[in-house]
């Protein structure tokens, strides 16, 4: 793979987990528990997909080939996507939700604080923008777990159901691959290894206040940097493409 | 009628005669009020249901661009939404009875959302006419009687121009496209035209509220000239866009300087209004599941904020 491969598809692996996770965001318009929340998760949304549009531009620049960031999004199958297992997983109820955007929001904190002094001047100027989103999105969800777990007896049940749901798909954002070692060593962004025990102490501490215990052991499975993905996504981009690919031929 | 409240109502026919505002704190009939709760309270809850039909497509939208600015719109539906509920509150009633009303069916939102959007080409077509029509309603809004509902349309006014444009935008690329795409953004407009027209209200001379909201400076006009303008301004936009008005009878008019039109169908207009559309036991039924399942949210924030209140005083 020469350099401008890898950082065609560097870029394409966090074009694709912002793109998907905006759309489950999205999926929340107009049945959010109240308006204020409704208005938040489409901002967030909006952020993340913005996020996602940088990532797909800057993708397609390098790439060079004719292809558009949306033939990107909207013409590339399961086994060519390349977003993190956890943000294609379901929005389940909205402790779920707030939980995978928590689990995400941290994830970005320090991803985009590594991707800000990446030697590449497109990527780093994305990530100096999202980690100013970051800051209130992960406001937005951290205070949500934290009502959750001191809450009720209700609420937190289903922060633990949320848990149990969710947690084993968390391993897969550190797994590296060849194309991160590569990304690594040439600056352009971190080992995801590196990320791994300031993410864990981060969550472990704020879940502990809010009484929730991070499993000791947990096999985790992983799996998104091959496109290895659950079923869900498959899903996801059925709804998502069928515009494009109704129409071959139609510009929109 | 006492002294005093002769008085009172004095100085509220003096503010409408020169054309004040009316202040939350003033004193104002009670049919005023009634006749405000319910006005802004509907147009609230249509901002609200409003959101349904357009979000139904934020996951489908085709392209990155297209799903960001509806995004972008349906955000500010519920922005909408929420300053009109903040300005229905200053009448003295809260947005948790308003909430009610609706879920209970009491209180109504605008008709045109109980349709369903069936094809892209519906945001297209609800952006460019369903807002159009809003619009001409809320302009004239801008000077209502009523201060804090008029300051709300002052800025949801200016969302709405955009919002129209983002319709109109629609329109132009799918009949700059496809065959197919243009088949589908005439049939858009064949499925909208009529409802749209509808927006406005029936005929003057059998709309019930319409005398009152007249009388008091809510409306500064009257259900038929609000269509007509509607009517005037849509016709050319249509034409650039190279689609046919599904009205047989739409010709122009020399000397009113205007179109004339034919008549929507009013037991149509009715049977939506009274809960037989296509859409409104679906639209009802998705508001009344999202606040039903959001109840242990609300009551988890609550008691966690209870919780911090007591530790503070503690």
């Amino acid at each position: 793979m020469d350099s401008k491969e890898s950082l065609f598809r560097y870029c394409l692996r966090f074009a694709d987990s912002h793109l998907i996770l905006s759309h489950r965001l999205s999926e929340w318009c107009g049945a959010g528990p109240f308006l204020e929340e409704d208005l938040a998760l489409t901002n967030i949304s909006l952020d993340i997909l913005g996020q996602a549009n940088g990532f797909y531009e800057y993708a397609a620049g390098v790439e060079n080939s004719g292809r558009t960031a949306d033939d990107l999004a909207f013409l590339r199958n399961e086994r060519e996507y390349r977003n993190l297992l956890l943000v294609e997983q379901p929005n389940g109820d909205y402790a779920q939700t707030m939980l995978r955007q928590y689990f995400w929001d941290v994830y970005a904190k320090y991803l985009y604080k590594e991707l800000s002094n990446s030697s590449d001047a497109t990527i780093a100027g994305i990530a100096k923008k999202a980690a100013k989103e970051n800051q209130y999105h992960l406001r937005h969800s951290s205070l949500w777990i934290e009502r959750f777990g001191n809450g009720t007896a209700e609420s937190m049940q289903r922060l633990k159901q949320g848990m149990e749901n969710l947690w084993h798909f968390t391993g897969d954002f550190f797994e590296g691959d060849e194309l991160d070692a590569y990304a690594a060593k040439a600056g352009l962004g971190p080992n995801p290894r590196d990320l791994q025990k300031p993410w864990t102490q981060e969550v472990q501490a704020h879940l502990g206040n809010c009484g929730i215990e991070v499993p000791a052991e947990t096999v985790m499975i992983t799996g998104s940097r091959k496109g290895t993905h659950t079923e869900h996504l498959g899903y996801i981009l059925s709804v998502m493409q069928i515009l494009p690919r109704m129409y071959p031929n139609a510009k929109w | 009628m006492s002294q005093e409240v002769k008085q009172d109502f004095e100085i509220f026919e003096g503010k409408l005669s020169k054309n004040e505002f009316i202040e939350p704190k003033d004193q104002m009939p009670d049919n005023y009020r009634k006749h405000l709760i319910r006005q802004i309270s509907q147009h609230a809850h249509s901002e609200i249901i409003g959101m349904l039909p357009e979000g139904n497509w934020i996951t489908r939208a085709p392209s990155l661009r297209a799903k960001m600015v509806l995004l972008a719109k349906v955000q500010d539906e519920g922005g909408h939404g929420l300053y009109l509920y903040s300005a229905a509150e200053t009448m003295g009633i809260s947005r948790d009875e308003l909430l009610d009303q609706l879920h209970t069916g009491k209180a109504k939102y605008s008709s045109i959302f109980n349709y369903p959007t069936l094809t892209w080409a519906d945001i297209g077509a609800i952006g460019w006419l369903v807002d159009g029509a809003a619009i001409m309603n809320q302009v004239m809004l801008q000077r209502t009687s009523y201060g804090p509902y008029a300051r709300a349309m002052v800025r949801i006014c200016k969302e709405e121009s955009f919002h129209q444009r983002q319709g109109y935008e629609i329109m132009c690329k799918l009949v700059k496209g496809t065959p197919e795409q243009k088949a589908m953004a005439q049939d858009a407009l064949d499925r909208w035209w009529w409802p749209t027209l509808m927006m406005f209200g029936p005929p003057d001379d059998k709309s019930p509220n319409s005398a009152n909201a007249l009388k008091w400076k809510i409306k500064r006009e009257s259900n038929d000239q609000l269509r007509q303008r509607f009517v005037n301004q849509t016709v050319p936009q249509a034409e650039y866009l190279n689609l046919t008005i599904p009205d047989p009878k739409l010709k122009w008019n020399e000397e009113k300087k205007g179109y004339d039109f034919g008549e929507p169908d009013w037991d149509e207009f009715y049977k939506v209004i009274h809960g037989h559309g296509p859409c409104n036991r679906e639209r009802l039924k998705s508001r009344v599941a999202a606040h039903e399942n959001g109840a242990w949210v609300r009551e988890a924030a609550l008691a966690y904020s209870e919780k911090l209140k007591s530790k503070k005083a503690a």
